[in-house]
């Protein structure tokens, strides 16, 4: 195995608030290596967001707050360093995609000198050159007539082009990585099919790693090769694509598996119940003391109200944070997957 | 489902609606422009379509939200779109909604108590007090929530709650018809699916009918017995659910279909389908032809300067294009 690019070792971050400490992330590890997608998946709450932007240096503190864990990116530990080291970083060695284009750039501005200001930053050109490098890569990204692009203020640009510039800003300078925050949530399917395009293009030929945050199963099995399943602040499943999607092995990972309807699902299927998790997620302000997904679990057992489970790992590289994966626990069939009971054939489409 | 639709008279038919916006000087904004649809007691049609493309516009002109500017909407065999006063009261009770945004759709300062009863009061359904109070707990638990529940306020929910109360409001009065405008896009996918399932369950022990408006076509694909694909406010194919999603006749439908993610990584490494480029052009003064045709891979010449037609493809599939 190479190298890994990133490294996060047991990160958690808390927010300080009227109310009490809110703790967002509660112990993530990841690693990534260069050049490969890795997607983190999980619902509104879980902390994905915070995750990524806690590597970007992007919170606040106060009233955000590590309470623990290591930032490793390429050795060097990034909580350390302060925001005018992390200037040094931010947009040149990785970058954001955000999921809402329309408030991430600024109104006030034509698109063309907020694509420039990072580049004049990092590369230390001129104000001309710079123009020259933003006008290349808008015309990269797939924006009709570039020159008048660069002159056009973002409300005048629809969502996916909108998209597109800041995919545009966030590739300007070769990052490393790239972190893409729900970048076509806002979108319809047939813009995010050109922007999911795009960016599997745009890596394949920079070589960027691409960090994918997002809740929609079908965007991730199109982009990742590699998942984390995030669950009220902590990892409980991580493996590869098809380890996930055809292995999984924790019950929230089912429970979400099982949520969507596929459009090239049998039609014997259709009008069918769908699989669903009862409940919702737990308040983080009080994160409960065993496993966070106990109460919401089919299969939970008296072990998991009270202790939090280990990390098993299944198989080469497949981690799961579930008692059921103890040697101790019940068998217990997945209802998804491979080895799902009632699996059909996929249908050709 | 065929059958069902020609021996029962529809609950719901549209013929030629049409809804225009004014857009500024002597521009005219088509939001919908002709659309023509039915739907049988007790089934679901789903309507999508790109965002922009008018199918929310559709759902609230039927609802007379906005006032349709052509065509005519029968409810039940009555034409609705002239009813005015008490009769148009009466129907209303008949016709609900539940909207897209949880957050915006449920007012503030009442409680979700005096939420779900407004109609209740409107209507004068349960003029004893006591009984309204119950009916309003009877639907929070109906929907998943508790009577304790009544007193909160919105704010004090979740989303997947919110709209809960949104669908017990809905449910009030004893509908026929609902209107579910991307009733579930706001919501995460675990929740969606417990909010699908309590529409579904409704649905069968209500007899209810469903307009399910939303741009999430696996959704629709589970949930629906037929589908219409919208795209610029005209209506671009119909049919049978399976039968439009296995053997979509339209090039939009073609390109919204294979747009959609599937949730299978091999799958994804097997069919790399060309995408369709470009973005919906604007709706306002739209050019003679067919609206699809700068986008469509297949347009000719015809396709620009003459209109498609509804053509039936195969039984009960209608689509409306020249190079079928």
């Amino acid at each position: 195995m190479k190298q890994p690019i990133l490294e996060i070792k047991d990160l958690a971050v808390s927010f300080d608030t009227y109310a009490g400490e809110v703790q967002a992330v509660r112990g993530v590890s990841f690693s990534l290596q260069p050049g490969e997608t890795l997607a983190i998946v999980g619902e509104s709450g879980c902390g994905k967001s915070v995750s990524m932007q806690t590597i970007m240096g992007l919170l606040p503190s106060p009233p955000s707050r590590i309470k623990s864990g290591e930032i490793l990116y390429q050795g060097e530990d990034l909580v350390k360093k302060t925001d005018k080291e992390m200037e040094a970083y931010r947009g040149k060695e990785f970058s954001m995609v955000f999921q809402d284009s329309m408030t991430s750039l600024n109104p006030t501005m034509r698109v063309g000198r907020q694509i420039c200001e990072g580049i004049i930053k990092h590369q230390h050109v001129s104000r001309e050159e710079a123009k020259k490098i933003a006008i290349e890569m808008l015309r990269k990204v797939g924006l009709p007539n570039p020159e008048k692009c660069y002159r056009r203020y973002p409300h005048t640009m629809s969502g996916g082009m909108r998209q597109r510039v800041m995919i545009a800003m966030a590739l300007s300078c070769h990052p490393k990585i790239l972190f893409a925050d729900e970048p076509t949530t806002a979108l319809d399917v047939t813009m995010q099919a050109q922007i999911l395009d795009l960016m599997n293009d745009l890596k394949n030929n920079t070589g960027t790693a691409i960090v994918l945050v997002t809740h929609d199963l079908g965007v991730v099995a199109q982009m990742a090769d590699r998942i984390s399943v995030m669950y009220a602040g902590k990892i409980v499943e991580s493996g590869t694509a098809d380890q996930i999607f055809y292995n999984p092995r924790h019950p929230y990972t089912w429970g979400l598996l099982g949520s969507m309807p596929s459009v090239a699902q049998s039609s014997k299927n259709a009008k069918s119940e769908l699989m669903s998790i009862p409940g919702s997620p737990p308040d983080l302000f009080a994160p409960p003391k065993g496993c966070a997904f106990a109460a919401r679990c089919p299969y939970a057992m008296t072990a998991c109200q009270k202790v939090d489970a280990d990390t098993f790992q299944a198989d080469d590289g497949h981690m799961v944070r579930c008692w059921l994966m103890d040697s101790r626990a019940p068998a217990v069939t997945p209802p998804v997957g491979r080895h799902a009971a009632g699996q059909t054939g996929k249908e050709e489409n | 489902m065929a059958e069902s639709n020609l021996t029962q008279a529809p609950l719901l038919q549209v013929d030629n609606l049409k809804k225009y916006f004014p857009a500024g000087k002597n521009q005219i904004l088509k939001a919908v422009d002709g659309v023509s649809f039915s739907i049988a007691r007790g089934e679901t049609l789903g309507l999508v379509g790109e965002s922009g493309c008018g199918k929310t516009t559709v759902g609230r002109t039927i609802l007379r939200l906005y006032e349709p500017d052509g065509g005519t909407v029968q409810f039940d065999g009555e034409d609705i779109s002239h009813l005015s006063g008490k009769a148009w009261k009466q129907m209303t009770r008949r016709m609900q909604m539940v909207f897209q945004d949880p957050y915006a759709s449920l007012n503030p300062f009442f409680t979700v108590g005096e939420i779900i009863e407004e109609g209740l009061v409107i209507h004068k359904l349960y003029p004893n007090k006591a009984e309204r109070k119950e009916r309003v707990y009877q639907l929070l638990e109906m929907v998943g929530l508790n009577k304790e529940h009544a007193n909160r306020f919105p704010h004090e929910f979740s989303g997947g709650q919110r709209q809960r109360v949104g669908i017990a409001r809905a449910l009030a009065l004893d509908p026929d018809f609902l209107i579910c405008d991307e009733a579930i896009s706001a919501l995460d996918v675990s929740i969606q699916a417990q909010v699908v399932n309590m529409l579904m369950r409704f649905q069968r022990e209500m007899n209810l009918t469903y307009l399910f408006i939303t741009h999430d076509l696996s959704m629709v694909r589970h949930i629906a017995d037929h589908t219409a694909v919208m795209y610029l406010g005209k209506m671009v194919e119909y049919g049978i659910t399976s039968e439009l999603y296995s053997h979509p006749a339209h090039p939009y439908t073609v390109g919204l279909l294979s747009a959609v993610p599937v949730p299978d990584p091999e799958y994804c490494r097997t069919h790399k389908p060309a995408h369709l480029q470009g973005e919906v052009p604007s709706p306002i003064n739209p050019k003679p032809g067919c609206r699809f045709c700068d986008r469509c891979p297949r347009a000719t010449e015809r396709c620009r300067q003459e209109e498609p037609a509804f053509t039936e493809v195969s039984p009960g599939h209608y689509a409306a294009c020249h190079n079928l």
